[in-house]
């Protein structure tokens, strides 16, 4: 009898943990899905409402919103190449790292490292951009003559930033290619350096491939480090050494002046979509290039 | 004039082992084994699991090397020469001693890639001699025929047995002298376990073979001599029909006869 009571409070415990849990997540992707309706709606009114024109909002260098004129070319080309900088040097120093810590490393190191990298992965990116406004600014400026601000140094400064996820990441990517993949190798008398070029690292190749492409999430979607370096000047940038802007640091600046409904709210709206589709076509990428290894 | 020394006379050793210990950490898991192994024969090596039987294997090609914490003692040599000499590379070793491991391992390559590794790595680029390498490998591995169409397909669509072949293959390509096997068969099917084991006695012909197996049946069928193990001491090494019929030691006896299970 006692038993038959204590299998049926069970079960209706059971029963409210499965409701709370089915309505967090729910909510959770009502949330989500409000959140992402509402950045669409807000991020076509340019389109919708103010009837400009996207293929001048994509394509047109031009952003003078008072004026009517609302090319985001500038902002998006200098997402690009700060992004492109950060993931053409932080990507394969990034992953060199990570294989070194793998395959080469004596583990004391490798357990040393690890925690190291977590802490980079938590310090805040305001103090990214704060050590890059004191240290690297300074240092570009007297070596070049520029500003200082600009691609180059938004560039190095996001190198280091997206480090952290490439590293980890592609280590962890290397550790689970089999033990057996590396003794087969070995065994016949390759190296360890041809082990790791010619079967780890294509072993690997797709776990790499999220590791770069998730840098690549974390380099486009920085806002507060690279725009305290960047010089936010909203034109197309000429060199690594002149100022520029990118999509994020663009909304910040010019957030707080937006009117409601203004034509450069609306542009900054669009901006924020677009960087909002950008993030959703990495996630779809990094699915992809995970299931062509499974 | 030119004298040679009829095949059948050589009784030469290939590789001697005297007083091998290995260490894992503080726990011996050889302790004091000698052997020797003579040259284009089958030397099997049996005993209850966890007697060390893959332990001596290991050390026959340095593998232990990448074990952390492993260590090896006692002298090796392969036509005479020590493989733990410090001026000897364990890469060298590697070429010269090949291994087939437990699991079929075939990389995730093309068949064709799979076979030719080892020669690329070891400095052959000539594409035309790269497609000799492997057609010949892959004919004295018995998978010519199954796979000859398909070489530019992933080796992991093979099946288990062939895959094992293909590994097989894959050391036959570097040409090694010595050919180690760690249970080749043991993850395989009746039919592709008799497809291994023909292959084996074609394979001693060219080749040293070493084999662990957990199978007694298998070592009296493949083997010329045979190694019992027993709590990482070598305990009776003769030619296998001795072994199975009149083994000179009681533990011995005691494994053939199932005693040990
Ligand atoms: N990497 C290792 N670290 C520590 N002990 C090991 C390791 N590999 C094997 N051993 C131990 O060494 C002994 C012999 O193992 P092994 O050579 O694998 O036996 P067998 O191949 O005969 O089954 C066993 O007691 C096993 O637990
Ligand atoms: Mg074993």
């Amino acid at each position: 009898m006692t038993n038959v009571r204590a299998a049926g409070k069970a079960h209706r415990t059971e029963r409210l943990a499965l409701i709370v849990l089915r309505g967090a997540s729910g909510f959770f992707i009502v949330s989500i899905a409000l959140l992402i309706g509402y950045l669409a709606v807000e991020g076509t009114k340019l389109f919708t409402v103010d009837h400009k024109s996207i293929f001048e909002f994509l394509f047109s260098p031009t952003f003078a919103p008072d004026q009517g004129h609302i090319g985001a070319l500038a902002f998006i080309l200098g997402s690009l190449f700060v992004t492109a900088f950060a993931i053409a040097v932080g990507g394969p120093f990034g992953v060199a790292v990570g294989v070194f810590f793998a395959e080469l490393a004596p583990k004391r190191v490798a357990s040393a490292m690890k925690p190291a990298i977590e802490v980079l992965v938590g310090i805040p990116s305001v103090v990214y951009g704060w050590l890059g406004l004191t240290l690297l600014v300074p240092l570009i400026r007297n070596t070049t003559g520029s500003t200082g601000f600009g691609l180059l140094a938004a560039g190095i400064v996001l190198s280091l930033m997206i480090l952290p996820t490439v590293v980890s990441l592609s280590e962890d990517a290397m550790r689970v290619v089999p033990d057996s993949l590396r003794e087969g190798s070995l065994a016949l008398g390759a190296t360890r350096w041809e082990t790791i070029w010619r079967v780890l690292l294509p072993a690997a190749s797709s776990g790499i491939g999220v590791a770069v492409i998730l840098g690549i999430a974390r380099a486009i979607g920085e806002t507060l480090a690279i725009q305290l370096v960047l010089g936010n000047a909203p034109v197309i940038p000429a060199g690594l050494l002149s100022p520029a802007s990118a999509l994020t640091s663009e909304i910040v600046m010019d957030m707080g002046g937006a009117a409601q409904g203004s034509l450069l709210q609306h542009s900054l709206f669009s901006m924020a979509f677009l960087l909002l589709l950008i993030a959703m076509g990495l996630i779809v990428l990094v699915k992809l290039v995970a299931r062509k290894a499974a | 004039m030119q004298v040679t020394v009829p095949t059948e006379k050589r009784s030469l050793d290939k590789m001697k082992i005297e007083d091998m210990n290995v260490y894992y950490g503080a726990f011996q898991a050889i302790k004091h084994g000698s052997l020797d192994v003579p040259e284009n024969k089958v030397m099997a090596l049996i005993g209850p699991s966890g007697c060390g039987k893959s332990t001596f294997l290991r050390a026959l090609n340095r593998m232990h090397d990448l074990t952390p914490g492993a260590r090896v003692t006692g002298k090796i040599t392969l036509d005479g020469q020590d493989i733990y000499a410090d001026d000897v590379d364990p890469v060298t070793v590697r070429h010269r001693i090949g291994m087939v491991f437990q699991r079929p391992n075939p990389f995730p390559k093309s068949i064709f890639e799979n076979v030719v590794y080892g020669p690329k790595i070891h400095g052959e680029n000539n594409q035309k001699k790269l497609m000799e390498i492997c057609e010949r490998s892959l004919r004295s591995a018995a998978l010519w025929d199954e796979v000859k169409d398909r070489l530019n397909r992933s080796a992991l669509d093979l099946s288990g047995g062939q895959q094992q072949r293909l590994c097989i293959a894959r050391v036959l390509a570097v040409e090694p002298e010595v050919i180690l096997m760690d249970e080749p068969a043991s993850a395989l099917d009746p039919i592709a376990t008799s497809k291994i084991e023909d292959l084996i006695g074609e394979l001693k012909r060219e080749y040293t073979v070493i084999i662990v197996t957990h199978s007694m049946q298998q070592a009296a069928r493949i083997s010329d001599f045979t190694t019992f193990f027993l709590l990482g001491e070598l305990i009776e090494v003769g030619t296998t029909s001795e072994i199975f019929t009149r083994p000179k030691d009681k533990r011995t006896e005691d494994y053939i006869t199932g005693r040990y299970g």
